[in-house]
């Protein structure tokens, strides 16, 4: 019977080696290994043997069902896996036509500027005020010491629209609106982003409607060291360590002493080139201590109050950013000129 | 303002400071000059000439042949086209090898046969502005005065080896208008002594009194008048020197007199004025308020109508000059003048200002005037002015100006401490450090026990209060001397408010959906919003606007918004999504005097494709639910209770426009433009939407809680009614809510059908249910009861029957 075993094994693995495909392969093993196959068939003659041969025939018999089944075994996960590469090949794909698009939309530069601005402020613990477009004449020139025929009106043509009432020309209206709200304490640390509006005909470097940026600290104590010490966190955040600073004296009314701040210019470094008409500085914005009569006209005292402010051009932040040209662009919302900032 | 280098060094010692050095040093310590020009710069071989003849050319009508004598062995053949040259004129001559601005390179060449070698230049052609050419010389080439010789070096002789600061001032440094008040900046700068010119007149003895009479009826306008008289003067083209002052500072030379008074004008920044005294009208000179309606004409030829807020000088009947801003044609100095009467006067600033604005003249003088001069140095200035017509135009000055003189030339008193200064600048100066600097200004200043006592020279009119002595202080110290430190004030807390951050989470939310944000003009013109709102409506107008395109005040963001879209539309940009967040402005008054009501808006508008993946064949139109979708989420960002309602709305498609409602309030408007409306901009469809932002924002959120994961499974029924056409998807979901109770926790729409198999007067509707109870399993009776309730109400209210 060990022999008939044998003969069986070696029959029945020729069969799984030249089964093709996983049915036929089950075939071998029913076949086989079923319950009416030749091995189970051998078994049941079992009983005729002697008490010795019949250990050495089971164990032949489980020999040879284990021989085989792990020969399927081996065989049909040889299958397997031939026909899943199969499916793999199947279903490769060009991985290098275009993705769907997801489309995203874009954020002003202008907005960008100013959000920018705002959280470096923030970040020194200010605070972002906001205030009317359409002024009255009282915040927009006379409480920033800006009496009616005072000369540096010239400086602002104003679109009016009442005798009283005008298109604000700079953010500084917020300031006393601010001071008034703290009711003569300290201390006061806004900035205040907004449109401002000014009789200027539209060209490259001329806008009747822009955005400035205004940031006004006032408290006990505050001194002209101080401003230079904001301006520099606030340049090397904004525009790199790398950049210097230097103040410059200046004329505005609302302000007293009054300095111009300048930066170190990116493009030469400092030796002089197109950009900053060889002078190797580029001004960025207009600031100064803050006038006792505007401290006063807020509400504060200035014997005890002291402050700076400072204003600066969004527009030029910008353009000085990102070498846009001509401020146009700004206000004429193509497409082409918007989509180029979506990453920003 | 230009300043002359080569004249500031009359007054101050500028030897071993370059042009560029004085430019750096001005500029940073508060004098901002804007250019330094070297006159020079583009000019080589440039000779005095001599014409020694002059002769048609033979086949040119409009050309001369010359003969000129450049100071070389042989004369040179020059062909010229100007009509003015003549012979015996000594010219500026371009030599061949030469070059003049504009990169112009004079060669030997010929013209019509005849050799030229050289060039005659006008004053254009050397670089002046046409504007400052004396008239005589505009059309042509330039001649010399006065005898020059030949060969000499030209850019000498004319002053071109010079360099002009160009200063932008600032409107409280009116001191810098003059050469001497540059002078004392850069001698404190530099911290050196200022010249200034000593008059020297000899004076005839008649008395001028006895010619002449000055009344000032309008005393506060006009605390000082002097006319000095000059007799017997000769007027004539003015020397060299003085008409190449004037043209490198910027002014046309005219004649010896008016030269001189414009030249003093520059020098001490003192406005004068000289009237032909033979064409006064009268001995006597009545300075007051001009009468309502009262005209006189100008020098410049101009009729003017004045009122009373205006001051004349007078003859006593009618106006010669209107006071501190321009002469009067009648009484102008011309060639013929033989007596003059030279004005020195002190003008009230406000007055001047006020005549300025109303007639629309700003002159050299009235700029002047209208700052304030020094009253210390009128008087002195008249005196110089005189001086100078005495050497270069001959005549006698008689004794004493006829004078009225209620002038205050008192300095100023201030009192600052060092302390004072240092806790404004955060510096620590010593007196001796602070005395220094006020030395430098030349400010009279005396110090004790840590308080300085200053007089303030009247030039420097700009310092009244004691910051501006901090600031003299510190621009002369150095801004860079300035220490940097940061404010010593409590910490405080920065941050946005919760609308300014609802405000950038509504960018960032649009701009994830694709939209590029716009930003617009505020002033519009009521035509462009015509389409939307009546064009009676009451609106903010500008009260002089530049153009009508900007003349009123936008009370929607939409019509600009579809400006930028037919603008990429033009530019072959189709598919364009657009939003902006603006204000705008409301009135409701005909006559604004009040501040409008200025509310924030956003707004989108949306033309061409939404989505495109073309290779996989996938395009899709933006439609209204592209837009709705956005807006849905966006008032979902804003926890909003949305809900839409049709409506109608000028400008807007009828069929296909919704009202959005917040909390059951109008918020704003949702649709398709109006295809007419469309046409008007241009526009394929286009959709948009106008929220008032400002009302979604803000509100206080409520710290947000966690819902428990539900523990029991939910269970979906699903359901297709048939309605009639008329009865709207949101009603039929408001029904089922209503009615599925506290069990019903999700409803969907999933399908719309009409068409075959559906009545043509109905749609078939299909809705998700999704029933769910949080505490135990549901059972189907559960459901099965409530959702029998559902299809109840939906037969009642729209009469839906369940497709079969
Ligand atoms: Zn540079």
């Amino acid at each position: 019977m060990i022999e008939r075993l044998q003969e069986l094994h070696d029959e029945a693995m020729i069969k799984v080696a030249e089964a093709e495909d996983l049915n036929s392969l089950q075939q071998v093993r029913i076949a086989y290994l079923g319950k009416k196959g030749p091995i189970t068939e051998v078994m049941k003659g079992m009983g005729k043997l002697s008490n010795e041969e019949r250990p050495l025939v089971g164990a032949k018999a489980n020999e040879v069902r284990q021989s085989l089944q792990r020969m399927i075994e081996e065989k049909e996960k040889a299958f397997e896996e031939a026909k899943v590469l199969k499916q793999l090949e199947e279903e490769s794909i060009d991985v290098t036509l275009p993705g769907r698009p997801v489309t995203k939309g874009s954020r002003h530069p202008l907005t960008s500027v100013v959000e920018t601005i705002e959280d470096v402020f923030i970040g020194m613990g200010f605070q972002v005020a906001e205030g009317p477009e359409v002024e009255t004449d009282y915040y927009n020139f006379e409480s920033l010491n800006l009496p009616k025929h005072h000369p540096a009106r010239d400086m602002q043509d104003t679109f009016f629209v009442s005798s009283d009432l005008l298109m604000r020309t700079q953010t500084s209206p917020v300031q006393t609106r601010t001071m008034e709200k703290h009711q003569g304490k300290g201390p006061v640390k806004i900035i205040c982003p907004g449109k401002v509006y000014r009789r200027d005909e539209d060209d490259a470097t001329h806008s009747h409607q822009f955005m400035q940026i205004e940031g006004l600290l006032v408290d006990e104590g505050i001194r002209m060291s101080d401003l230079k010490g904001i301006f520099e966190a606030f340049v090397k955040s904004y525009f790199g360590e790398d950049r210097e600073i230097r103040l410059r004296p200046s004329y505005f009314p609302f302000t007293e002493p009054s300095a111009e701040l300048d930066i170190s210019c990116a493009i030469c470094g400092g030796s002089g080139c197109r950009t900053c008409k060889g002078t190797g500085w580029i001004e960025v914005l207009g600031s100064g201590m803050v006038h006792p009569n505007v401290l006063r006209m807020g509400g504060f005292d200035p014997e005890k109050y002291s402050g700076f402010a400072f204003g600066m051009g969004v527009e030029r932040f910008a353009m000085l950013k990102y070498g846009i040209d001509d401020i146009r662009h700004f206000y004429t919302n193509d497409t082409r000129f918007l989509d180029q900032f979506k990453h920003e | 303002m230009l300043i002359s280098y080569e004249w500031l060094k009359e007054y101050i010692d500028l030897s071993d400071v370059s042009p560029e050095e004085l430019a750096d040093k001005l500029t940073l310590h508060g004098v901002e000059v804007d250019a330094v020009t070297h006159l020079d710069a583009e000019i080589s071989n440039l000779v005095v000439g001599e014409v020694i003849s002059c002769e048609p050319h033979p086949d040119a009508d409009k050309l001369k042949i010359c003969e000129v004598n450049i100071g070389e062995e042989e004369n040179v053949q020059i062909v010229c086209g100007a009509a003015n040259v003549a012979q015996g004129q000594f010219v500026p001559v371009a030599k061949v090898g030469g070059r003049l601005p504009g990169g112009v390179k004079i060669k030997r060449a010929k013209l019509r046969g005849q050799v030229s070698e050289g060039m005659i230049c006008s004053l254009q052609e050397l670089g002046f502005e046409g504007k400052v050419v004396p008239k005589k010389y505009s059309e042509g080439i330039y001649a010399f005065p006065e005898e020059v010789i030949p060969g000499m070096d030209a850019v000498e002789v004319l002053g071109l080896r010079d360099t002009v600061l160009e200063l932008d001032l600032t409107p409280n440094r009116s001191d810098c208008l003059s050469l001497l008040g540059v002078a004392y900046e850069a001698g404190a700068i530099l911290d050196r002594e200022v010249h200034v010119p000593e008059p020297k007149i000899v004076p005839a003895k008649e008395a001028a009194e006895d010619y002449v009479k000055v009344t000032v009826e309008a005393k506060d306008a006009n605390p000082y008048y002097g006319a000095t008289m000059i007799r017997d003067i000769h007027i004539s083209e003015s020397p060299l020197w003085l008409q190449t002052a004037l043209m490198a500072a910027g002014v046309r030379p005219l004649n010896n007199v008016v030269d001189i008074t414009n030249y003093v004008l520059l020098e001490y920044g003192q406005p004068l004025h000289a009237f032909d005294f033979d064409r006064f009208g009268s001995n006597e000179v009545v300075v007051r308020r001009a009468r309502e309606e009262e005209s006189m004409t100008t020098l410049d030829g101009e009729e003017r109508t004045l009122s009373s807020s205006h001051l004349v000088i007078t003859n006593g009947q009618a106006p010669t000059a209107l006071a501190g801003v321009m002469g009067g044609a009648t009484s102008e100095v011309e060639d013929d003048s033989v007596n003059i009467l030279l004005e020195a006067a002190y003008f009230d600033p406000a007055v001047v200002r006020q005549a300025q604005r109303d007639l629309g003249i700003r002159s050299d003088s009235s700029i002047r005037f209208e700052k304030g001069v020094d009253p210390n140095r009128v008087v002195k200035a008249g005196e110089r002015a005189a001086s100078l017509i005495q050497q270069l135009a001959g005549g006698s000055v008689l004794s004493q100006p006829v004078e009225y003189d209620e002038l205050n030339r008192e300095e100023k008193e201030l009192d600052i401490t060092l302390d004072r200064i240092n806790h404004s600048l955060g510096t620590s100066l010593s007196e001796e450090d602070t005395m220094n600097i006020l030395e430098r200004l030349k400010f009279d200043a005396t110090v004790k026990n840590g308080t300085f006592s200053i007089n303030v020279p009247t030039r420097r009119q700009d310092i009244s209060i004691e910051p501006d002595i901090v600031e003299e202080v510190a621009r002369l110290f150095g801004y860079d001397n300035i220490p940097v430190t940061l404010p010593n004030t409590p910490s405080t807390k920065g941050g946005l408010t919760a609308a300014q951050k609802q405000k950038r989470s509504v960018r960032r939310y649009l701009e994830s959906c694709g939209l590029h944000e716009a930003v617009s003009y505020s002033l519009t013109t009521p035509q462009k919003e015509a389409a939307f709102e009546a064009l009676s409506a009451p609106r903010v107008h500008v009260a002089l606007p530049m153009s009508e395109e900007r003349s009123s005040l936008r009370t929607t963001l939409l019509p600009h918004l579809l400006d930028a879209l037919s603008h990429n539309r033009n530019r072959n940009l189709y598919n364009v999504s657009l939003y902006e967040i603006g204000s705008v402005f409301h009135t409701d008054a005909d006559i604004v005097t009040e501040q409008p009501e200025e509310k924030t808006y956003l707004a989108g508008a949306f033309t061409g494709l939404w989505e495109e993946h073309a290779w996989q064949g996938e395009k899709k139109q933006v439609d209204f639910f592209v837009v709705k979708g956005i807006l849905e989420g966006l008032l979902a960002e804003l926890k909003a209770d949305v809900a839409f309602e049709k409506a109608e709305q000028q400008g807007m498609h009828p069929g296909r426009t919704a009202n959005v409602l917040v909390n059951g309030e109008v918020a704003g408007i949702i649709g398709q433009l109006h295809p007419v409306t469309a046409k008007e901009w241009s526009l394929p469809e286009v959709y948009v939407f106008e929220l008032n932002l400002a009302g979604l924002l803000g509100k206080q959120e409520d710290v947000m809680r966690y819902q428990a994961i539900p523990r029991y499974p939910a269970i979906e029924r699903d359901i297709a009614l048939v309605v009639d056409k008329s009865v709207s998807a949101g009603t039929l979901e408001r029904v089922i809510r209503e009615n599925g109770g506290n069990l019903l926790a999700d409803v969907r729409l999933f399908d719309l059908y009409e068409g075959e198999h559906v009545a043509s007067d109905k749609k078939s509707v299909a809705f998700s249910l999704r029933y769910l109870d949080r505490e135990k399993t549901l059972t189907d009776e559960d459901v099965a009861a409530v959702h029998e309730q559902v299809l109840e109400g939906l037969r009642e209210e729209t009469g839906a029957v369940l497709r079969a």
